[in-house]
């Protein structure tokens, strides 16, 4: 290789005087500002290494000049933001979930914890603006299964419903009619039709005609002689167009030869009574409560 | 008898994988040394039909060896346009989840399957094809150890990404990031990365040129931390000698360290230092001009070794991780700024009084954009290892969009460039099928990378603040499932974005095809384009 140092043209810099497949090297000097910015951020560095905990040691690491701890920022963050809700949260525990309605103040304070807390616990099946989807109650309209009383609806929130886990939870068990052979398929068919034409639906008059008697005889106890529900038993009200399995006859039929039964979890092993107060709160606002 | 050792090994090969196979200790196992045995199957036939008894023309030896670099030019674009496909199909997966298809195609094996592919197989071949082509012309020596050294490591890499992408879509995984395969395929990369090693120093010692040329301090330092990475990172004991699964050696926060220690540095010395070994060489060559520097060269490249390899801890802020390791990662990571602007500076500086080949030549064009890329990357780098601004960042869609500006911006581009520079010559052709085709190329890939990162920028601040965002009474306003559908336009965007990448880049296949056949598009010349001032 020729070691020839020599002048390139366009720079008018020197090159190195190595060339390796043609590629030469100029000898320009590390830019100054480059330097310098390297410079500065390695004194920052070393600047910013004596303030903060840096260096392991033998006995724990260096602390650092400002004694900097990020779990002692967490605690005293906790602790913080605890003690901005304290006053409001001791108010909740003590009072009555009905009481805390009442309280204009506090009510406020409950619906803005109850919000945050179901969209991260309720949201998955009730929908973020519970609006509910198939299989799971709309939060939003005026017909509770199970009551919609505020006691009624922080009942279910802390029992659950066919929640098998929770002594207190809420049971109610529709027959099978169909599989059970509780009733003649003709049976189903006419009542199915009945139900249909009470809830608006399309129906066929004669049919549904001859099924307001099984209706009558086999539904009414538990949906209402007009099929205005009994909430006390979970049976839903049948009267209108809101359906938690779909509305028309083939999908009533089908609930009706062998019913579908949700759960709703009891959720008071996993969230304490306060957020418990703060839910019913929230959902009582969503424009049904009754 | 030329191909005959290499064929019984195959053939041995072939056979240890049908017996592991046979005695599995898992359904998986099973599977995946089926998939063995049959790739090994298939080359042991394709070697028996290159097996010459006797007779033959001696092959020459005296010049360098090329075969493998036109090889894994081809490998690489296949593989980049493999890599881009998963891109899109998973940020189709995110923006529309119908998408995941259960159980081989959900996103959860497609992930590492689109990073392994971009990273490994496109990425991989890429430094091992240029680096076997540019070590050889800066030492004036053919690849050391023999044709066959150079074949196991090119096959053998090649045989790693078969190995590594079907155990994914099978479900085999251990989990730690860039390192998904599990242990018996990680072994074998560790072989096959030894005689990479050895193959490259051998060549380096053997150099007819007095110096070693700064290309290859970058590749070598690639070749060698990978090497400590992948082996530490990867300690692991299997369950059986026979199946799938193994436990790694580390656990707690001291396994999230070594992961993110070796995950940090695949960036730093796979996607930073292979690839700029890759520009210290093509970039000079294409512009024709000198290397800006030699002493940043120099200092550039030692402060960047040393200072990278600590900066691993920013990606564990605000962790279980100790105080004291989180200063030093996001210290290291402020003082790495500096010395990865050395490569961009000389890299761009290399053109001074070539500036004029940026509007006539849209090679240099790509990569120009390639360092440019490369150096928004590395100042958005240590701005987000600041605890202040990474509170804001971490885990949102912002780490995502700066992985991609600099994988899609800086190592895409750059490896394109080489990919344009080898194709004619490798072929022995006076020129590239079309320029233009390469000029649609880089508007594309440029258009794709700014939407790519812009909107992944507007995605990952607005997780971030809504994450964030308490009402007045001190109560969190949004729920995680509200900042994923706030997404959902930016998702659509990233997708687009990614196809137009994706068509730059086969727009580039279309144009190495027709170059390796020999064609020449008719068309005006770029120097005569419209930008051209009136003379």
């Amino acid at each position: 290789m020729s070691e020839k140092k020599e002048i390139d043209e366009i720079s008018g810099t020197e090159t190195t005087g190595h060339e390796w497949d043609g590629i030469k090297e100029l000898n320009t000097p590390l830019p100054r500002w480059w330097l310098w910015i390297f410079y500065g951020t390695v004194i920052w560095a070393i600047g910013y290494m004596i303030a903060m905990p840096s260096i392991p040691l033998i006995n724990g690491a260096y602390k650092g000049v400002l004694g900097f701890s990020s779990r002692a920022n967490v605690v005293s963050d906790i602790e913080a933001a605890k003690a901005a809700q304290s006053e409001f949260i001791t108010k909740i525990k003590e009072t009555e979930v009905a009481d805390i309605v009442a309280d204009e103040e506090l009510a406020r304070f409950a619906r803005a914890g109850g919000e945050s807390a179901f969209k991260v616990n309720c949201s998955q099946c009730h929908g973020s603006g519970a609006q509910g989807s198939y299989g799971y109650p709309n939060l939003n309209d005026d017909e509770w299964i199970w009551g919609g009383t505020i006691d009624d609806i922080y009942n279910i929130i802390t029992n659950g419903a066919r929640y098998d886990a929770n002594e207190d939870t809420l049971i109610s068990e529709m027959p099978a009619f169909g599989a059970d052979e509780l009733l003649e398929p003709d049976e189903i068919k006419a009542v199915a039709n009945y139900v249909a034409s009470i809830s608006g639906g399309e129906a066929d008059s004669a049919l549904a005609k001859n099924g307001a008697e099984i209706y009558a005889d086999n539904c009414a106890a538990c949906h209402g002689d007009s099929g205005e529900g009994v909430a006390v038993l979970g049976g839903p009200p049948l009267n209108n167009a809101i359906w938690l399995y779909e509305g028309g006859v083939d999908a009533i039929t089908e609930q009706i030869n062998q019913p579908k039964h949700g759960v709703m979890p009891a959720w008071n092993d996993k969230l304490d009574d306060v957020t418990i107060k703060q839910l019913a709160v929230y959902v009582y606002s969503l424009g049904g409560g009754q | 008898m030329r191909h005959l050792s290499g064929t019984i090994i195959l053939a041995l090969g072939t056979l240890l994988a049908v017996l592991a196979a046979a005695f599995a200790a898992d359904s998986l196992f099973r599977i995946h040394a089926i998939i063995l045995a049959l790739t090994l199957g298939i080359a042991t036939i394709v070697m028996l039909r290159k097996v010459q008894v006797s007779g033959g023309k001696e092959v020459d030896r005296s010049g360098y060896m090329d075969e493998p670099v036109r090889i894994g030019v081809i490998l690489t674009v296949f593989w980049g346009i493999v890599g881009f496909l998963q891109g899109v199909l998973i940020a189709t997966q995110l923006a529309w989840p119908e998408w995941n298809i259960e159980p081989w195609f959900n996103f959860g094996r497609m992930r590492p399957l689109h990073t392994s592919a971009v990273i490994f197989a496109f990425g991989g071949t890429a430094l091992l094809t240029t680096s076997f082509y540019v070590v050889q012309r800066t030492c004036r020596a053919r690849l050391w150890g023999g044709d066959g050294l150079a074949w196991f490591v090119f096959w053998g890499y090649q045989l790693f990404i078969v190995m590594a992408a079907t155990g994914y879509l099978l479900g085999i995984t251990q989990g730690r990031e860039y390192a998904e395969p599990e242990w018996y395929v990680d072994i074998w990369l560790t072989i096959v990365w030894v005689a990479y090693l050895v193959l490259f120093l051998g060549t380096l010692v053997k150099r007819k040129e007095k110096h070693i040329y700064v290309a290859n301090w970058f590749y070598l330092a690639f070749i060698v931390t990978i090497a400590m990475l992948h082996v530490v990172n990867n300690l692991a004991v299997p369950v059986s000698l026979l199946g799938v699964k193994s436990y790694s050696m580390f656990s707690g926060v001291q396994d999230a360290m070594t992961q993110w220690w070796y995950g940090h540095n695949a960036v730093g010395f796979f996607l930073t230092a292979g690839f700029l070994g890759m520009m210290y060489y093509f970039m000079p060559k294409q512009a024709n001009r000198p290397v800006y520097s030699y002493r940043l060269s120099i200092v550039h490249f030692w402060s960047l070794i040393f200072l990278y390899i600590w900066a691993g801890p920013h990606h564990l802020h605000y962790t279980a991780l100790p105080d004291w390791t989180q200063t030093l990662g996001m210290a290291f990571s402020v003082m790495l700024w500096m010395p990865s602007w050395g490569g961009m500076i000389n890299g761009l500086m290399t053109l001074s009084g070539a500036w004029d080949k940026i509007r006539t030549d849209p090679i240099i064009r790509m990569m120009v954009m390639a360092v440019a890329f490369y150096g928004m990357s590395t100042f958005e780098g240590p701005v987000m290892s600041i605890k202040y601004v990474n509170s804001l960042s971490h885990y949102t869609d912002w780490t995502i969009g700066h992985v991609h500006s600099g994988a899609l911006g800086w190592v895409g581009m750059i490896t394109f460039g080489a990919i344009y520079f080898l194709v004619p010559r490798l072929w022995g052709r006076k020129q590239l099928y079309s320029l233009r085709m390469v000029n649609w190329h880089f508007w594309l890939a440029t258009l794709g990378i700014v939407i790519y990162a812009a909107s992944l920028w507007v995605a990952g601040i607005t997780q971030g603040l809504m994450w964030k965002e308490y009402d007045d009474q001190g109560f969190l306003v949004y729920s995680f499932a509200e900042s994923v559908s706030a997404l959902h336009p930016y998702y659509v965007l990233r997708m687009i974005a990614g196809l137009l990448y994706l068509t730059g880049a086969l727009i580039m296949a279309w144009n190495v095809y027709k170059t390796i056949r020999g064609d020449v598009r008719s068309e005006k010349p770029m120097a005569a384009s419209a930008m051209q001032p009136a003379e």
